[in-house]
């Protein structure tokens, strides 16, 4: 599939910035960081999650911990797509019971994928709270899901996409809004 | 009258090798030369082509009495004169089988009534093949048997092989064995070696084979009876007979065109590849090539061994053994023996005709008098053999698809074409 | 690049990627097996066709549970049950499952070659279970899953397999997997079950008659079942084995100090493995379990979907 890039949506020292926002206004509105864990939906969920942790141990200088899930298993489109993706594993080493999580991706859709974490993180136990945090929100929903932490919110038509680049995954920070070339 | 002009002639009775004229009248050859002419005579025409005396298969099965969803008579002798052949002999496991008087009569009725290829009948060496008791051979010679057998199966025991030697032997018949140990042989599918681990599938040593062929051709010396070993595939057995026709004991042998061409490497889990004798290792093919040329072969025989498609459409182990032959049994002799340089064409006609004629105890040649039996064939003509195309009413064959050099063109019996491509 | 696989009819024509990529893709369904809830809705809607013809309660418990945590139904043949009894053919028997319209077929015969069989005329993924004498494709990947856990890697072990060779499908899956990873093998058994055409399944191979020579230097020990059901020759008496091939502690001993020691199942304790071998330290016969169930639903998940994908695909965010 060719792209061509539109226009730069956050530079490298924006997406610093909001991720320095996003994990104060976490830690604000779960009254603290007792009980709060994060979950990474893979692939690049997981690298902002963890600067998220990393971040809201500086300033609270608690632990936060950090699991990592992969949804390919819940996926709602398997049956249509042709071969089944690989499978990446699940890392989620403490017990999800009772926790207060915030699920951590980087673009909010249509949902479909937040649907399928959620139904991983029910599988692993009963937590008492699931929270959503994204760094850019584009519209679109399909199901009824909403962030309750959002880095960006950005009007998309059903052609273009936001690409996330991350220094862990992509080896450079940056976000963009590209179209699907013709 | 018929008049076969331009054709090379290839008699091993006479070693003519020479482009003559063959003159036939009402069922018998009249006369052998160059240039002939002959009013009201149907002229064919064999510029290009080879005439040879006509083909004999020492071993086919047609299925008939009881069999007739695989063959009948009638198609089985069809395919066989398709196949080149003029006359075949047949085995007697069909159901009956065929080991007394009436059933022989009924196969040679059949076959006249088909007006084919010419069907010499082997009758059963025991009664029932059951290994027991002698079967009721001299009936039998009287209604037509040329030899007896027990295939499927070997002749049960030493013992038993003596009495009917014997016995046959008086009578002027040869004993045809299908030299098998049952105990070695015993659940095996395939040839025992490196593909059958590989496969995993229980195996038939070679050793099964070159030890009843031990005992028989012993059993040949102690009586001097008249042994002829059925679809000969190792090179033990193959010594056996080396040895005997050394000390000058009455054993002969044929090899199937299958044997001669294919590998235990070739099968797999394709029932087209399942027979008994199971296909053999290359050594051991490599060994009849060589009997095929020096002369320790006697005979090319197909082994014809039909079985209708839903009965061969099952697993590996559960599938019946044989496959068909009559059709391709030319085209594989030329393409494999002769095109390659192992023999030569004149062997090749041997092999057909006088080889398979001596162990009858018959005359098989191109000559004023002898009946007018001929297979004209080609030796380049380009054609694929399909199995749907087969006359036989089976289709179980390794060679579909397969294409070849060279196949017979021709048939005739008794003055007849009974086969003309 | 992995090649596409369709069936899985054996290890002997699958490469050391493909071999790699389902033993990686085990793993996620090895934790899964903690999960609590062990229950996936991925293959929801499908049905997978449980088509045993010989006996097996593990093997096919074993797919029947990897089907079921996936999220699919299965539909169950048993042999002793079915209408192949009755001389219902093979053809029959399976035309009639296929017109049930499942996803795929899991497939054990006693007939070497009968899943390929199926697997050329049916339109449908086939894996085989266990055929004759010729292969067990998935014990072979759990074995190898469960080296590979306990050693780190796959590569370069010496290997002795232990019992009847001639006759397992078992001894031939796990030679050909091995002998990819550049496995030394020491085959060893009692001379009628161990001809001398059995090295050529691979190269290098070495065949032992004595159970003390071939377990030196071993890092596994696979030690196979004596198998009675199967009629084959001779039938060797128990106590002919149990002296010569037993794997007893102190034969143990003569391996490595850390071989691990595994064995298909069941186990007929007292005949072919000592139960103190069975139940000690070295033997992984209970991880082997687990790690069939993972590797089944590695497969299943993988060849239901219609062929293990060329290209990891990217999830649609």
């Amino acid at each position: 599939m060719r792209v061509v890039e539109k226009r730069q949506l956050l530079s490298a020292e924006e997406i610093g910035r909001t991720l320095q926002r996003l994990a104060h206004e976490i830690v604000e509105k779960s009254g603290g960081t007792a009980n709060l864990a994060l979950i990474g939906v893979r692939r690049r969920g997981v690298p902002l999650a963890e600067r998220l942790a990393t971040t809201i141990g500086g300033f609270t200088h608690s632990q936060i911990p950090v699991g990592t899930l992969d949804i390919t298993l819940y996926r709602d489109d398997l049956s249509t797509i042709g071969p089944h993706p690989v499978v990446q594993s699940t890392e989620i080493d403490f017990p999800v019971d009772d926790r207060d999580l915030v699920i951590v991706d980087d673009v909010l859709y249509t949902g479909r994928t937040i649907r399928a974490a959620i139904n991983g993180l029910f599988d692993l136990g009963r937590p008492r709270r699931v929270r959503l945090c994204v760094l850019v929100d584009r519209g679109h929903r399909e199901l009824p899901i909403e962030a309750s932490f959002v880095g960006r919110t950005v009007q998309t038509t059903d052609n273009e996409l936001v690409e996330v680049r991350l220094k862990e995954t992509d080896g450079e920070d940056r976000v963009v809004l590209v179209e699907r070339a013709l | 009258m018929l008049l076969i002009k331009n054709g090379r002639v290839l008699d091993p009775a006479s070693k003519t090798d020479a482009t003559l004229d063959v003159l036939v009248e009402g069922e018998r050859i009249a006369q052998v030369g160059a240039n002939l002419s002959a009013k009201d005579a149907e002229v064919f025409d064999a510029k290009g082509l080879i005439v040879a005396p006509g083909f004999i298969d020492l071993h086919c099965h047609l299925r008939e009495p009881g069999q007739e969803l695989s063959e009948t008579i009638e198609s089985g002798t069809r395919a066989a004169a398709r196949g080149g052949f003029t006359a075949v002999c047949c085995m007697p496991n069909t159901q009956p089988v065929n080991d007394n008087a009436s059933v022989t009569r009924g196969i040679v009725e059949r076959a006249a009534a088909a007006g084919s290829v010419r069907v010499w009948p082997i009758g059963a060496a025991s009664a029932g093949s059951k290994g027991e008791a002698l079967a009721e051979i001299a009936a039998m010679k009287a209604a037509g048997i040329v030899a007896v057998s027990d295939d499927g199966k070997p002749v049960a025991t030493a013992r038993l092989m003596r009495q009917v030697m014997e016995y046959c032997q008086a009578l002027g018949l040869p004993v045809v064995d299908h030299c098998e140990d049952a105990s070695l042989a015993a659940g095996g599918t395939m040839r025992e070696g490196p593909q059958s681990i590989r496969l995993g599938l229980p195996g038939i040593p070679a050793q099964s084979e070159s030890i009843c062929a031990g005992r028989d051709v012993e059993i040949s010396g102690l009586t001097g009876g008249r042994l002829h070993i059925a679809h000969l595939s190792t090179r033990g057995a193959l010594e056996h007979v080396r040895a005997a026709k050394k000390q000058g004991w009455r054993v002969t042998c044929e090899v199937t065109p299958h044997h001669f061409t294919l590998t235990d490497e070739d099968v797999r889990y394709d029932t087209n590849y399942k027979m008994n004798p199971p296909l053999a290792s290359r050594e051991d093919r490599d060994a009849l090539l060589e009997g095929l040329a020096d002369g320790t072969v006697d005979a090319i025989a197909t082994d014809h061994a039909p079985h209708h498609p839903a009965s061969k459409d099952v697993e590996f182990d559960r599938a019946p053994f044989g496959i068909t032959g009559f059709e391709t049994a030319v085209a594989l002799g030329l393409n494999e023996l002769v095109h390659p340089g192992k023999i030569s064409l004149m062997r090749l006609v041997e092999l057909f005709t006088t080889g398979p004629a001596r162990v009858l105890g018959m005359e098989r040649k191109i000559s004023p008098g002898q009946p007018a039996d001929l297979t004209v064939f080609s030796d380049s003509y380009s054609w694929t053999f399909y199995a749907t195309q087969s006359a036989s009413k089976s289709r179980n064959t390794p060679f579909d698809g397969r294409a070849f050099h060279g196949a017979p063109m021709a048939t005739v019996v008794a003055g007849r074409i009974i086969f003309h491509r | 690049m992995v090649q596409r696989l369709t069936h899985l009819l054996g290890i002997e024509t699958l490469t050391r990627e493909q071999i790699t990529f389902f033993l990686d893709q085990a793993k996620p369904f090895q934790e899964f097996q903690r999960y609590p809830l062990k229950k996936l809705a991925t293959l929801r809607g499908k049905t997978v066709a449980l088509a045993f013809f010989e006996p097996s309660t593990r093997t096919r418990i074993s797919f029947g549970t990897a089907a079921a945590r996936l999220g699919a139904d299965t539909m169950a043949l048993q042999a002793e049950a079915s209408s192949l009894k009755k001389g219902e053919s093979l053809m029959d028997t399976v035309r009639t499952l296929e017109a049930m319209r499942p996803d795929s077929i899991v497939m054990r015969h006693s007939s070497s070659g009968a899943p390929a069989f199926v697997a050329e005329r049916l339109g449908v993924p086939v894996l085989n279970a266990g055929d004759g004498m010729h292969e067990h494709p998935t014990q072979a990947l759990l074995d190898a899953l469960t080296i590979r856990d306990r050693k780190e890697t796959l590569e370069g072990w010496n290997v002795t397999i232990l019992g009847d060779i001639l006759h397992s499908r078992v001894a031939r899956s796990n030679i050909y997997l091995l002998s990819k990873f550049g496995a030394r093998i020491t085959l060893c058994g009692p001379a009628p079950w161990l001809p001398r055409d059995v090295e050529s399944l691979a190269p290098g191979l070495r065949r032992s008659y004595c159970t003390e020579e071939a377990l030196e230097g071993a890092d596994v020990v696979m030690v196979l079942r004596v198998q009675t059901e199967r009629l084959h020759e001779p039938a060797l008496p128990a106590e002919e084995y149990i002296l010569e091939y037993q794997l007893t502690p102190k034969r143990l001993q003569i391996a490595r100090p850390d071989a691990l020691v595994l064995h298909p199942g069941p186990m007929i304790r007292g005949l072919e493995i000592d139960p103190a071998v069975a139940d000690g330290p070295q033997s992984c016969v209970l991880e082997q379990v687990t790690n069939g169930l993972a590797v089944r639903m590695a497969l299943l998940y993988h060849l239901v979907g219609g062929a293990a994908p060329e290209v990891p695909q990217t999830t649609k965010e």
